[in-house]
């Protein structure tokens, strides 16, 4: 255990806010799928370590910045997504078996995923280059690496654009309705399949850039991805399940909750601290923060 | 046929078993087919509560680790047999099932999964931490060379996974022709619909929980005598926790031979493919099959028997 003093303190808080920040990023796809259209993408971490990948072998062959590959990428795990959810339409909605085969479903996915990147790339951490990675700026004692800060950043940019999207345009209207009543909105003449296809198709597209951003913060090898499942979950159900801003808030909760855990306990213990968030919003307040 | 009989045929069948085990006298054959009977308990144990109820859990290594650990526990606090040591390890796990179980089973099915999957990440954290059991270091567990009346370590180690096999399918067989079973499949088929016809689900869906857990973690109390030495990424494999939802799946989830026969024939096939290839190969074909299974043929082998000998009816029953 270190010495407590207020600058570490202070440097704590904020590191944890910026690490909070690209927990966002990580979650928003989950907030999507799993809030708002009720699918357990539990395999979400999986795309998201593919994307880290994917702006490496980017980044490697070629030299282009981690984010720029990400925005390359991002059409092609939009129609990923949008592949994804036509099979998950047709083997399990149909049938009405997504609780128990959906789930599994989703599991081998995330196993699939990790194990072909093992096959393909082995078990050894990789890394990007870019410019920023390792500068910082200095405020006094305040210290803000900015391998860190753009991706939090970029991540509550994408939070802004992807909560105007869902409350000013039709289509983004129109996936607020599929949450609430799906009946209601196939009398109004619309194709609930459609819509969720389309808000599966952006939850999937948001893993290419969170996992451009999971590189650029550290090195990353192929199971990584599980360490995941417990912190986005934990944040999704906190913030208030198909909440956008709920998301964000936890994200940063749990993002300085970790920090501080990590520096006056020890980084070992970190991933215990989701788990324990996670309980006890099940325990006391199941609907979370900002919940319906 | 009672559960008892059913017990009987199934004792008469592990004779049998551990009868030609012993006469090929292989020990390969002892430490493969413990494997496999480790993830019949293991499947059977994920069925009760995955396929009779419908709920998910994710979390069947750390289940399967929290039986382990206490082995180890116990091996450097007070040392106790063996089959003393598998009851403990069912009451705690079953406790720590009972307890999950509670917190999330009141809410929507979700949860529960999720919960699982994160309770295995935090348990690991925890002995990764806790020194007395070997920390991230392992422990080494000294293994006796041989045992009275039955010979070998590994004989014995085998005969005890067999037992357990017997016990965790006859439970499963006694559930299944039960009104706990149909209980369950009430749960599993309308939940409402349970709830509001005077069903008592939260307490079934505990039962079942507990039960479930208490199993995986007898299955996991023998495991450090079986290995040696127990590291936390060891004992929470990701094949314990991929496995013991594929054989279910893959078997067929309504039955209790699903899993059974989803065990026998994934965990030779890993066997065959890990001494042959690689252990991340293995996984890819089970996370393969798995796909697969739940999106062309849910209802596993069994359904897919099932149906074939429906069909066959059919055609000499011409309508």
């Amino acid at each position: 255990m270190q010495l407590f003093s207020p600058e570490l303190l202070i440097n704590a808080l904020i590191a944890g806010l910026l690490l909070g920040g690209f927990y966002a990023a990580v979650t928003l796809g989950i907030s999507i799928s799993f809030g708002i259209l009720d699918i357990v993408n539990i395999a979400h971490p999986g795309f998201i370590i593919l994307g880290s990948y994917i702006a490496y072998i980017l980044n490697a062959q070629f030299g282009i910045d981690p984010i720029v590959a990400a925005l390359i990428a991002l059409p092609a795990f939009y129609g990923l997504g949008a592949a994804i959810y036509q099979v998950y339409y047709v083997a399990f909605e149909t049938r009405g078996r997504e609780a128990l085969s959906g789930l599994a479903f989703f599991f081998g996915l995330l196993f699939i995923t990790e194990v072909l990147l093992i096959l393909v790339f082995g078990v050894d951490y990789r890394y990007v280059q870019a410019s920023y990675i390792d500068q910082s700026i200095n405020i006094g004692f305040v210290n803000l690496p900015k391998r860190m800060l753009i991706p939090c950043m970029i991540s509550i940019l994408m939070f802004i654009v992807l909560q105007l999207f869902l409350s000013r345009t039709f289509m983004g209207r129109a996936i607020m309705a599929v949450a609430q009543d799906q009946l209601a909105l196939r009398l109004m003449a619309a194709s609930p399949t459609r819509i969720k296809r389309t808000a599966f198709a952006i939850s999937i597209a948001t893993a290419s850039l969170a996992g451009a951003f999971l590189i650029i913060i550290q090195p990353v090898e192929p199971s990584v991805g599980r360490e995941y499942i417990g912190r986005v979950f934990a944040i999704c159900v906190l913030g208030g399940l198909g909440s956008l801003p709920g998301t964000v808030i936890a994200a940063m909760l749990l993002g300085v909750a970790e920090s501080l855990t990590a520096t006056f306990y020890g980084p070992s213990w970190a991933p215990a601290v989701s788990f324990g968030i996670l309980l006890l919003t099940l325990a006391f307040r199941p609907a979370g923060i900002l919940g319906r | 046929m009672r559960w008892g009989a059913f017990f009987l045929v199934a004792l008469a069948v592990a004779a049998l078993i551990f009868g030609c085990a012993s006469a090929i006298n292989n020990d390969y054959v002892f430490f493969a087919g413990y494997t496999v009977l480790q993830f019949i308990v293991l499947a059977t144990a994920w069925n009760i509560l995955g396929g009779y109820t419908g709920y998910v859990n994710f979390g069947s290594a750390a289940f399967f680790a929290i039986g382990a650990y206490s082995t180890v526990f116990f091996y450097k606090f007070y040392p106790m047999p063996i089959p003393v040591l598998i009851l403990i390890a069912a009451v705690i796990s079953g406790l720590i099932g009972l307890g999950m179980g509670y917190l999330t089973l009141r809410l929507r099915g979700a949860f529960f999964a999720i919960a699982t999957l994160a309770l295995a990440v935090v348990l690991q954290t925890l002995i990764v931490n806790w020194n007395y059991v070997g920390g991230s270091r392992g422990a080494y567990i000294i293994r006796p060379s041989s045992v009275d009346y039955i010979g070998s370590y590994v004989h014995y180690l085998f005969l005890i996974m067999l037992a357990l096999a017997v016990v965790a399918l006859t439970i499963a067989y006694a559930i299944e022709h039960s009104a706990l079973g149909y209980g369950f499949a009430t749960i599993r088929d309308d939940e409402l619909a349970a709830e509001a016809s005077g069903v008592p689900t939260l307490k079934l869906k505990l039962i079942a929980t507990t039960l479930s857990g208490a199993l995986m973690g007898m299955a996991g109390a023998p495991f450090p005598y079986y290995i040696g030495y127990l590291q936390p990424s060891s004992a929470f494999g990701l094949e314990y926790a991929v496995n013991s939802i594929a054989m279910p799946i893959i078997g067929g989830t309504v039955s209790w031979a699903g899993p059974l026969v989803g065990a026998i024939l994934l965990g030779t096939l890993q066997q065959y493919v890990t001494v042959t290839i690689s252990s991340s190969v293995n996984v890819l074909i089970v996370g393969v099959l798995l796909v697969a299974f739940v999106v062309v043929a849910p209802n596993g082998i069994i359904g897919l028997m099932r149906s074939i000998a429906r069909r066959g009816r059919r055609e000499r029953k011409p309508a």
